[in-house]
């Protein structure tokens, strides 16, 4: 974490800029300013994962969006308001995300509710969300969103969802890797939707999958399953989550020593974690999905030496203050990318308060690309307003020396496709 | 790539099954590991521990600590770290079990149900503080030693089978103690008939209080041991906790015994299921049949009923 | 007997008479308690009454959750026959665990009721190409309706979880000042001599079980159908603690425990989640140097601490102390 003072002294400097960061995160023709009527703080209720398997990764959404609100207030905040971040633990848990939801809209008053990462929180906390008719901006890259589960009242404009990343890795991974695939994910849902996008995208482009091993989600030790692994096997493809990661990769390296298939990881796995931790030498040579790279590379982007400098991390992507503090770079851009959309479609609504909430998601749903700039350090993106999803580029990244190094960058139309709901045509 | 220069068999089954049993035998370890302690003051003390599996994460949070500093300090070698976790983490894992039995389950007089509650209230506590301190992320502890055993099939991770080793050597020191030493049988006078106990002189309180950190610092010992093949995580404790419990149930009260052949049953048992069904379908058929086990010999395999 | 039925009376005129003057937040947490609280009820029937500490409870609230919602999902039935038909499987579910767990006593029937639990929570991973597993899913706002009352609006919502919670606590009220309720608490006491008194306890405590689970159900069914949301969450091992926290906190064996438990527990974690917590954060970072951000939500501590605090000071729970001290009469 960097220490406040450098965060100021950085942000001093933008703040020349950010007149000109945020006229370039406004789309042509929507940009209009308005005269603030009021100068109380526009209040985002921020569900984050403090306790509970979430707590990784909302320490980080945690850093990366109060590094957001500051800059957003530095240059001036929402129509003249400054923003207020009112965060909430929900315990990574349905049941309490419902409730937060619930003190957000009727105790704390906020303006909108924001950042919920875990599918299973998103999907308890939606419903409510959408009867309390509060605008619910969520951070998850879950299907929920696209698949046309939720409401009008939930999208998801900064982070691309699971379906879309893993349809785009098929064709990369059938020209580079094989096309006889195992795959190995737990049995929870969103390894469902890889079982079932992969093997989909995999086939169409004539490739098979060989073998679907799902893990249970208590296991905390995979070497039994990996006898199944069938012989003929190119490309292990793997999406383990949770503390018990890095013993399925050590477990791996054991069972097959120098030889093996090739093996291509979701990020999602390895999150938070130092690719040169002991026990991980056997990813050297693999290659991962990372939904926005990790290491600052030759080609960095100066949107990215900003975004990476205010939020406090190093070209490792560890914290700055510590090193050995791994972040969750993959993902947590999505809050700084969603504050910023979110600052926008107020600017567009001319947002005064609760009464504009309707005006605001249409705001969104109105919008069609974000390009890239300090405001999507993470690159361009494509929203389908009719559901509520953002689409992106993805990356493929190469373990080399225990670092990640980008291979590939997939075109964002790899990743579009058809509209499954169109929610603009639901009721507010 | 020649894709069949990696894995020089033809059918699966012979290397599922060689799998299915060395896991086996490595969970059986683990098991028995964590369930020596819950045994011990189950046993002993007829407490529920619920904290037990949070004394065990404890035990790996300060195995990362101190082979870290260690590692930090004097540039050693990794087994030099591990050796110092070894002594440490039990030491100050059973302190503050000593200080929690002191100070909370003395003065409920060891009442099940209170200590069921009080042992729940420790685990929230004691999760919040490793949250708090150590932090949500799952850390690696290197092995003090490493090598790869090759089978037929597949390679090995030697150090699992050194983990087998030492819970044997484990539950022989603790099966020694029981029954060849003094303290052994103030133990087990105490729990045969705590007031006859009392009368004959055997300061109960001190035996109960050093049976409760004996048997922390016995889950922390375990957790030493097992660190290296897993990882330190605030929420680790949850799983060891239920399996030791049945472990120790199935086994029957008081019965290190039975603690060892329930852990070999069950580790065996969802070894080998495990290879024969899909994973989760395994697990589901591994956690019924144990349950049916219990239903229908609720005593146990050995030992007293269990009350 | 007079005076049990109107204190039963007065606290659910009082649960009436808030309605209207709670405000929106409070409105609507209330309306989570008494589903939960519904919960609580059975649990303590089990528990509180009959000495049976179970560990797998939210098995059967997972029952009458998913038997009401998936019915909704795949079957497309209406929530009024959903719910019944959730309610049903929770009470079937009790039936089938009763006659296997309580063969076994004491911890072992802990044991085996988590056990049971553990299994129906893989189940429904397992499943997941009916429950979505994990992730749950959701029941549209739109569906929600009962006879022409959408269920969703905030007072149906209210008066739904109150009559839900009524027939609750009437029907616990009811079962414990009947003969019935007399042996639950004597088997509580001593087994041995209710069974020498010529009665069989298994059968007491088979109609404790099932009349725990079917409660259990009747609040999952009921929190689906309320909130429009099934998880497998609900399936895990901290749902069957939870029941347990609010009885011990509220009094176990006391009808009115359960609701004053899940009141106070949920008002603990909503303010101990909240934001009131990155002050301290930040001091202590500022004091020492130690970054703490764990200290920002310390609801884990709170929880801790109020239970050994509650088990050292008042083991009989809140109510129970009232009883033993003030009010002997109290249910």
């Amino acid at each position: 974490m960097t220490t406040d003072t450098d965060r100021r002294t950085l942000l001093k400097g933008a703040a020349a800029i950010g007149a000109v960061a945020a006229g370039a995160q406004l789309l042509p023709g929507t940009a209009r300013y308005a005269q603030a009527q009021s100068s109380a703080p526009i209040k985002v209720g921020f569900q984050v994962h403090r306790t509970g398997i979430g707590a990784a990764y909302g320490r980080w959404y945690d850093r990366t969006t109060k590094a957001a609100a500051s800059l957003i207030n530095e240059a001036g905040g929402i129509n003249g308001r400054p923003v207020e971040i009112v965060a909430e633990d929900d315990g990574t848990d349905p049941k309490r995300g419902a409730e937060v939801i619930e003190k957000f809209a009727n105790l704390h008053e906020c303006d909108v509710a924001f950042g919920t990462l875990f599918s299973h929180v998103v999907i308890g906390s939606a419903p409510r969300a959408g009867e309390l008719k509060l605008p619910y901006f969520v951070v998850s890259e879950g299907h929920h969103v696209a698949s046309g589960m939720l409401n009008r009242w939930t999208l998801q404009p900064g982070i691309t969802d699971v379906r879309s990343q893993i349809q785009s890795m098929a064709p990369w991974i059938s020209d580079n890797l094989g096309k006889k695939v195992t795959m190995v994910y737990p049995d929870f849902a969103f390894g469902h939707d890889h079982r079932k996008y992969f093997t989909e995208a995999i086939e169409r482009l004539g490739g098979e999958v060989l073998e679907h091993i799902a893990i249970p989600p208590s296991e905390t030790s995979f070497f039994k399953y990996l006898p199944k692994i069938p012989r003929e096997t190119e490309v292990l493809y793997h999406v383990m989550v949770g503390p018990g990661v890095l013993t399925f990769v050590k477990e791996m390296g054991e069972y097959f020593g120098d030889s093996g298939p090739e093996i291509f990881g979701f990020i999602d796995s390895l999150e938070a974690v130092d690719i040169a931790s002991p026990g991980l030498e056997f990813l050297e040579g693999s290659h991962f999905w990372e939904g926005y790279p990790r290491y600052a590379g030759e080609d960095q982007s100066e949107h990215d030496a900003f975004y990476r400098a205010a939020v406090g991390v190093d070209d490792n992507g560890a914290s700055l203050s510590d090193p050995k503090d791994v972040s969750t770079y993959a993902h947590m851009f999505g809050c700084w990318e969603t504050l910023h959309i979110l600052k926008a479609g107020m600017e567009a609504a001319d947002y005064r308060g609760p009464q504009d909430r309707q005006a605001l998601i249409e705001a969104v749903e109105a919008m069609d690309v974000f390009p890239e700039s300090r405001a999507h350090p993470q690159g361009s993106k494509l929203f389908n307003g009719r559901t509520h999803q953002a689409f992106g580029h993805q990356h493929i990244s190469r373990v080399e020396g225990g670092r990640l190094v980008p291979v590939h960058r997939t075109s964002i139309f790899d990743t579009v496709y058809e509209d499954q709901t169109d929610y603009t045509k639901t009721s507010f | 790539m020649d894709i069949l220069q990696y894995l020089p068999f033809d059918l699966p089954h012979p290397a599922l099954l060689l799998a299915g049993v060395l896991e086996g035998t490595v969970l059986a370890a683990v098991l028995a590991l964590t369930a020596l302690g819950l045994s011990l003051v189950f046993g002993i003390m007829r407490v529920v521990n619920v904290a037990h599996g949070e004394f065990y994460m404890l035990g790996a949070v300060l195995a990362w600590f101190v082979t870290t500093w260690v590692a930090s300090v004097t540039g050693g070698p990794p087994w030099l770290g591990f050796a110092v976790a070894l002594v440490v983490a039990p030491v100050v894992v059973g302190a503050i079990a000593a200080a929690a039995d002191w100070l909370v389950l003395k003065r409920l007089d060891y009442d099940p149900e209170a200590t069921i509650v009080a042992t729940i209230g420790l685990l929230y506590i004691i999760q919040q503080l490793a949250l708090t301190f150590y932090g949500p992320d799952a850390r690696p502890v290197v092995a003090p030693f490493d090598f790869r055993v090759q089978t037929p099939y597949f390679g090995y991770s030697g150090y699992k089978l050194v983990v087998v080793g030492a819970a044997i050597v484990l539950m022989l020191a603790v099966w020694l103690v029981l029954t060849r030493t003094r303290i052994g049988l103030v133990m087990r006078a105490t729990q045969y008939d705590r007031e006859t106990a009392q009368a004959f002189g055997i300061p109960v309180d001190t035996v109960y209080a050093g049976v409760f950190a004996l048997g922390a610092g016995l889950a922390a010992i375990g957790a030493v041991l097992i660190v290296p093949i897993q990882q330190a995580h605030y929420l680790m404790g949850g799983d060891p906790l239920l399996l030791s419990f049945i472990v120790v149930i199935l086994g029957g009260l008081g019965s290190l015994k039975g603690t060892l052949v329930a852990a070999v049953f069950i580790g065996l048992s969802d070894g080998l299921i495990s290879t024969l069904y899909e994973p989760t379908l395994a697990k589901i058929l591994a956690t019924l049949l144990v349950a049916m086990v219990l239903v229908f010999r609720p005593q146990g395999l050995f030992g007293a009923r269990a009350a | 007997m007079t005076r049990s039925i109107l204190l039963h009376g007065l606290v659910l005129a009082a649960l009436v008479a808030l309605e209207p003057v709670l405000s929106e937040y409070h409105h609507g947490n209330l309306a989570r308690i008494m589903v939960l609280a519904v919960y609580a009820v059975g649990y303590n029937m089990l528990f509180g009454y009959t000495g049976l500490l179970s560990l797998g409870h939210a098995m059967f609230f997972a029952a009458g959750m998913y038997g009401c919602a998936l019915l909704v999902r795949l079957a497309e039935w209406g929530v009024g026959p959903a719910f019944a038909a959730g309610v049903v499987c929770a009470l079937a579910a009790g039936v089938v665990v009763g006659f296997l767990a309580l063969r076994t006593i004491g911890v072992g029937f802990m044991i085996v009721t988590l056990m049971f639990a553990e299994a129906a929570h893989l189940g429904i991973l397992y499943y997941n190409d009916y429950t979505r597993g994990d992730e749950g899913f959701t029941i549209p706002q739109a569906i929600r309706t009962v006879a022409g009352l959408d269920l969703s609006d905030t007072t149906t919502r209210y008066f739904a979880a109150l009559a839900l919670f009524a027939a609750a606590l009437i029907a616990s009220a009811a079962v414990v000042q009947s003969r019935t309720g007399r042996v639950l608490v004597a088997i509580r006491e001593n087994e041995d001599r209710v069974r020498m008194l010529g009665f069989d306890p298994f059968r007491y405590k088979l109609f404790a079980l099932v009349f725990s689970a079917t409660m259990a159900g009747a609040a999952g069914a009921a929190y689906a159908v309320l909130f429009g949301y099934a998880g497998a969450s609900f399936a895990e091992v901290q749902y069957s603690i939870l029941p347990l926290l609010w009885v011990l906190l509220g009094g176990p064996g006391t009808t009115l425990g359960p609701l004053l438990g899940t009141v106070l527990m949920f008002y603990l974690i909503d303010y101990a989640s909240g934001t009131i917590m990155p002050g301290l954060a930040a001091l202590v970072e500022a004091q020492t140097g130690i970054a703490a951000p764990g200290l920002a939500s310390a609801w884990l501590l709170m929880v801790g601490l109020a239970l050994v605090l509650l088990v050292l000071f008042a083991p009989r729970g809140l109510l129970g102390v009232v009883r033993a001290r003030m009010v002997p009469w109290l249910p």
